[in-house]
């Protein structure tokens, strides 16, 4: 068969467009999902006995469920329980929010309790509360142990925004469907959906390399 | 007025009993001097001072506060009580000054300016004032343990835990620590150390705590206490660690 390069020109707007949309999902819903990460993670890790147990129904109901139905639970369920309209895009942030959450609240508990305990009771000794030993000397420590573990879940969370496709939300995925679905050339648009993935991907490793590089791992 | 006050003092890991009903009083200026056989609960007495560990029965009072305060008044107790650690527990992301600084500011509020001044101060105090800028990991032990020492006396303690502070130390270390403590102990300051250091005991000691199961066993003056023990466990325990 014949690679027709011309195709891909056509299709370049309209999968700059879905790559937009997919990277404005990814960053919303990292940004929401370090915020629920770090607190349901910390809870975890030095909470009460209700907020550990809410934090860690959350993460097992969570881990322990396809994104997909989560994200058909957020669409189609959330609407007729509570009565509200959800647009998809929104319910695609907001599966993002969740989902990642829940996964890098493990990554923040381990990271956290993976410092050692002397310097927790250094901080406490000098007369601190636990929130500021935790903030001004485990953080900066745990921080630099989960950039590995974090880069991980940002490009996973990155390629779930694909899984959008089956709430209408034209991501790049989407984008690449419906061209298809008009021209018929499934090498060249894939192909093509498949290197702005790599180009994505690859601008998030980079990044977080260069942050690792920048920060001594102590 | 004692500046601690043991009353009755129980501490129990599960089922084990670390401390059993322990009074012991301490007065300002004094150098206590804490010894024993491992596990027999001198480095647990002194953690409960600073309510790093919780007493389980009784009560102890520390500059006046009761350690079962809670909150507030626990992080008073620990700005009085200043720790120095057997691990040194050094803050690995921040210089020397940055360690000794971080109590002035976060813990009494002071501003930066004024934090990193008194922190330079502490620093020469401890003979490392050249060695402001170096992170921990570029610094023997031995000035790890006195950076560390700088660090607690940054926040104005009333009075200074040492736990075993020269045990994790190569023998030729031991001895600049154990100078930085004896200076210390000159000028007046209130002090509780866990240790095997028999000579600082007899030097700089004004007060030597044999502990045994939990409990007091001996207590008595330093110099004769070494010089004639007369209880047996004590006379054995010093044939093994002299």
């Amino acid at each position: 068969m014949d690679f027709e390069w011309s195709v891909i020109w056509q299709a370049l707007p309209e999968l700059l467009k879905g790559a937009r949309l997919t990277v404005l999902i990814a960053l919303a819903g990292l940004a929401g999902g370090l915020v629920i990460g770090f607190a349901a993670g910390l809870a975890r890790a030095y909470g009460n006995a209700v907020l550990n147990a809410i934090a860690f129904a959350y993460v097992e109901l969570i881990r322990g469920t396809p994104i997909i139905v989560q994200v058909m639970f957020i669409y189609f369920a959330l609407p007729i329980l509570a009565n509200v309209r959800i647009y998809p895009l929104a319910a695609a942030i907001m599966a993002i929010i969740v989902n990642a959450g829940a996964y890098i609240a493990e990554i923040v508990r381990g990271s956290f309790l993976s410092v050692h305990k002397g310097l927790r009771e250094a901080g406490l000794a000098l007369g601190l509360p636990l929130w500021k030993v935790l903030l001004y000397i485990i953080g900066p420590l745990a921080f630099r142990r989960m950039i590995p573990a974090l880069g991980n879940q940002f490009i996973v969370s990155l390629k779930d925004t694909s899984l959008f496709i089956v709430i209408g939300v034209g991501e790049l995925t989407r984008q690449g469907q419906e061209i298809m679905a008009a021209n018929f050339r499934a090498v060249e648009i894939w192909s093509a959906v498949a290197m702005f993935y790599l180009i994505m991907t690859g601008a998030l490793t980079l990044i977080l390399r260069m942050t690792e590089k920048r920060m001594r791992i102590l | 007025m004692s500046i601690v006050e043991f009353k009755k003092v129980t501490k129990r890991f599960g089922q084990v009993t670390i401390l059993n009903e322990v009074d012991l009083s301490i007065e300002p200026g004094e150098k206590v001097v804490l010894i024993g056989p491992s596990g027999s609960g001198k480095s647990t007495l002194l953690r409960c001072i600073n309510a790093l560990e919780e007493i389980n029965g009784g009560d102890l009072v520390v500059d006046g506060i009761s350690v079962k305060a809670g909150g507030r008044m626990v992080r008073l107790i620990r700005q009085e009580a200043g720790m120095v650690f057997q691990q040194f527990n050094l803050f690995p992301q921040m210089t020397a000054l940055e360690n000794v600084a971080f109590g002035p500011r976060r813990v009494r509020g002071e501003s930066r300016q004024n934090a990193q001044k008194l922190a330079l101060e502490m620093l020469a105090k401890v003979g490392l004032a050249d060695r402001a800028h170096h992170y921990p990991s570029e610094l023997s032990g031995g000035q790890q343990q006195r950076v560390a020492i700088a660090r607690a006396l940054a926040v104005k303690p009333k009075l200074m835990l040492f736990d075993e502070p020269t045990s994790a130390l190569d023998p030729e270390l031991r001895h600049e620590v154990l100078r930085v403590m004896q200076a210390l102990a000159e000028e007046g300051m209130t002090m509780i150390v866990v240790t095997h250091e028999m000579a600082f005991a007899r030097k700089v000691g004004t007060r030597l705590i044999f502990m045994e199961g939990g409990k007091i066993a001996v207590d008595g003056e330093p110099r004769e206490l070494l010089a004639n023990p007369q209880n047996p466990r004590l006379k054995e325990f010093l044939q093994h660690v002299v």
